[in-house]
């Protein structure tokens, strides 16, 4: 049995620097594959409804008659499933949290604007077309 | 002239991360009974399982419980794997060690500091944290999330971890294990940890292996179950040992834990340094059919995932059975004939996962 056991860690900390951060003054810790939240590119994405299938949280909702893509995000987990299964990558994983909210802002809702290429003019190296035909 | 009261204790009490009831039956100061409940975070994540495709349902796994999430996800995943006959390659295996063991370190540095705190040691719960959150950096970093990971996929892992950065890994698991001995020194021999623990809630070898007691729990006992001598993930290829004590008390199971540390830094060096390069992952070839039964250590005990398919894209049926279930007969035994003072220190000493329990 001994006592001051903790006297050397307790010196320790004394004497370094605090061990965490001050938070807005300094930016939060993240690395490059930090999941923070999910965001579309509506220029790419083809309403596949994929992101929508396998969203294990039910978070997102794909409108293919009204051209919209939609995330919950108080439903969404950031699991990175739907930027995993998505054919065109047009969703990517930000490493910045989304804001927090003072009230349910509801769902945010974003238009997509892809249009499907004229065939004729087959645009080379489109993978999107592939896929969607 | 002493009368029987009933003191209710909890769901909400300081020292409770999660919410479980006890009625004490006290004579005096000692409890003569403690009369468990559970009930209140159920989320009925089992039944999700007919909702969500197989591959979807490891995310959901995995929110079983916030400390061990990535073992909810791999015992799942081993179990699917049975299923769909899918060999999972072996870096993939390795990987999963790894990840584990880091799980388990962070899981039991932030026992560590909560029992700390439930001794009223502040200064040592900090400095645990402190210790945590340099392992949840390392799971940042190669995984994406601090405490759910979301690494696991049925036939391997999601990502790989580039060999530089295990090499990086595995030199800055010198420092932290110095930094561990330290604390451990304290939580070993520390007189005022020792008087508050040292006999205080007792659990013979035979109660513990009659009642069912599971992980740390059993180990404090003498009972050396370790369900990574099974040889799951690549268990089998890295030589380690079990830790047991065997006085029983508080503080035995605090010094499974403690000593549990440097067990988990010895597999991950191990694991770092004979890791094959290969695939990580094997896709399935059919749907699961069939039933089984897939077990893994958690830092609590043994962790038991049962799912069963009818070859369709949807399980039928997944279940779950939680170390901290198996260790709540054993708690009230340990209960019986303490003093009432002690009983914060008592329920913590089982860690208790009330969320995974219930889930």
């Amino acid at each position: 049995m001994a006592f001051f056991e903790m006297a050397k860690t307790a010196i320790i900390t004394v004497l370094k620097r605090p061990a965490t951060r001050r938070y807005p003054a300094v930016a939060a810790k993240k690395t490059a594959l930090s999941r923070g939240k999910v965001t579309v590119d509506p220029s790419r994405c083809i309403s596949c409804g994929m992101c929508m299938k396998k969203c294990p949280a039910g978070a997102i909702c794909v409108r293919k008659d009204e051209k919209t893509w939609s995330i919950d995000r108080l439903k969404c987990v950031v699991c990175n499933c739907c930027v995993d299964v998505c054919p065109v990558h047009c969703l990517t994983m930000e490493t910045d949290y989304s804001p927090c909210m003072r009230q349910h802002q509801g769902i945010e809702v974003i238009t997509i604007t892809y249009v499907k290429p004229e065939r004729p003019k087959k645009p080379v190296g489109e993978p999107e077309e592939k896929t969607q035909a | 002239m002493s009368r029987r009261i009933v003191v209710p204790f909890g769901p909400q009490h300081p020292v409770l991360p999660e919410p479980i009831h006890l009625d004490l039956v006290l004579k005096d100061e000692h409890v003569e009974e403690a009369l468990p409940s559970i009930g209140y975070v159920h989320r009925g994540l089992e039944t999700l399982v007919v909702k969500r495709e197989y591959p979807e349902y490891v995310y959901i796994a995995e929110r079983t419980c916030g400390i061990c999430s990535f073992i909810h996800g791999m015992t799942y995943c081993q179990g699917v794997e049975q299923l769909v006959d899918c060999t999972v390659p072996e870096r993939a295996l390795f990987l999963r060690t790894i990840w584990s063991e880091y799980s388990r370190l962070h899981s039991h540095l932030l026992w560590l500091g909560l029992f700390a705190d439930a001794l009223g040691f502040e200064n040592l719960f900090m400095a645990s944290w402190r210790l945590r959150e340099s392992v949840l950096d390392v799971l940042e970093e190669t995984t994406g999330g601090r405490v759910i990971q979301g690494s696991c996929k049925v036939g391997g892992v999601r990502r790989d971890i580039p060999g530089e950065t295990l090499d990086r890994m595995r030199s800055d698991l010198t420092a932290f294990e110095r930094r561990a001995r330290d604390l451990a020194e304290v939580f070993l021999h520390d007189e005022s940890i020792a008087s508050r623990t040292r006999g205080v809630g007792v659990l013979s070898r035979e109660d513990a292996y009659e009642l069912g007691a599971a992980g740390p729990t059993a180990r404090g006992s003498g009972v050396g179950i370790d369900l990574r001598k099974t040889g799951y993930a690549a268990y089998g290829r890295l030589s380690f040992k079990p830790v047991v004590e065997t006085a029983g008390d508080c503080h035995a199971r605090c010094a499974v834990r403690v000593r549990e540390l440097f067990t988990s830094i010895e597999i991950i060096r191990e694991a770092i340094a004979k890791i094959p390069d290969g695939p990580i992952e094997e896709k399935p070839k059919k749907n699961p059919e069939g039933d089984y039964f897939s077990r893994a250590e958690q830092p609590r005990g043994e962790l038991v995932h049962y799912v069963k398919g009818d070859g369709s894209r949807h399980l039928v049926r997944s279940r779950i059975r939680t170390p901290t279930l198996t260790n709540l007969p054993a708690l009230v035994r340990m209960l019986k004939g303490c003093n009432l003072a002690d009983v914060p220190v008592i329920v913590l000493s089982i860690d208790p996962c009330i969320g995974c329990a219930e889930r």
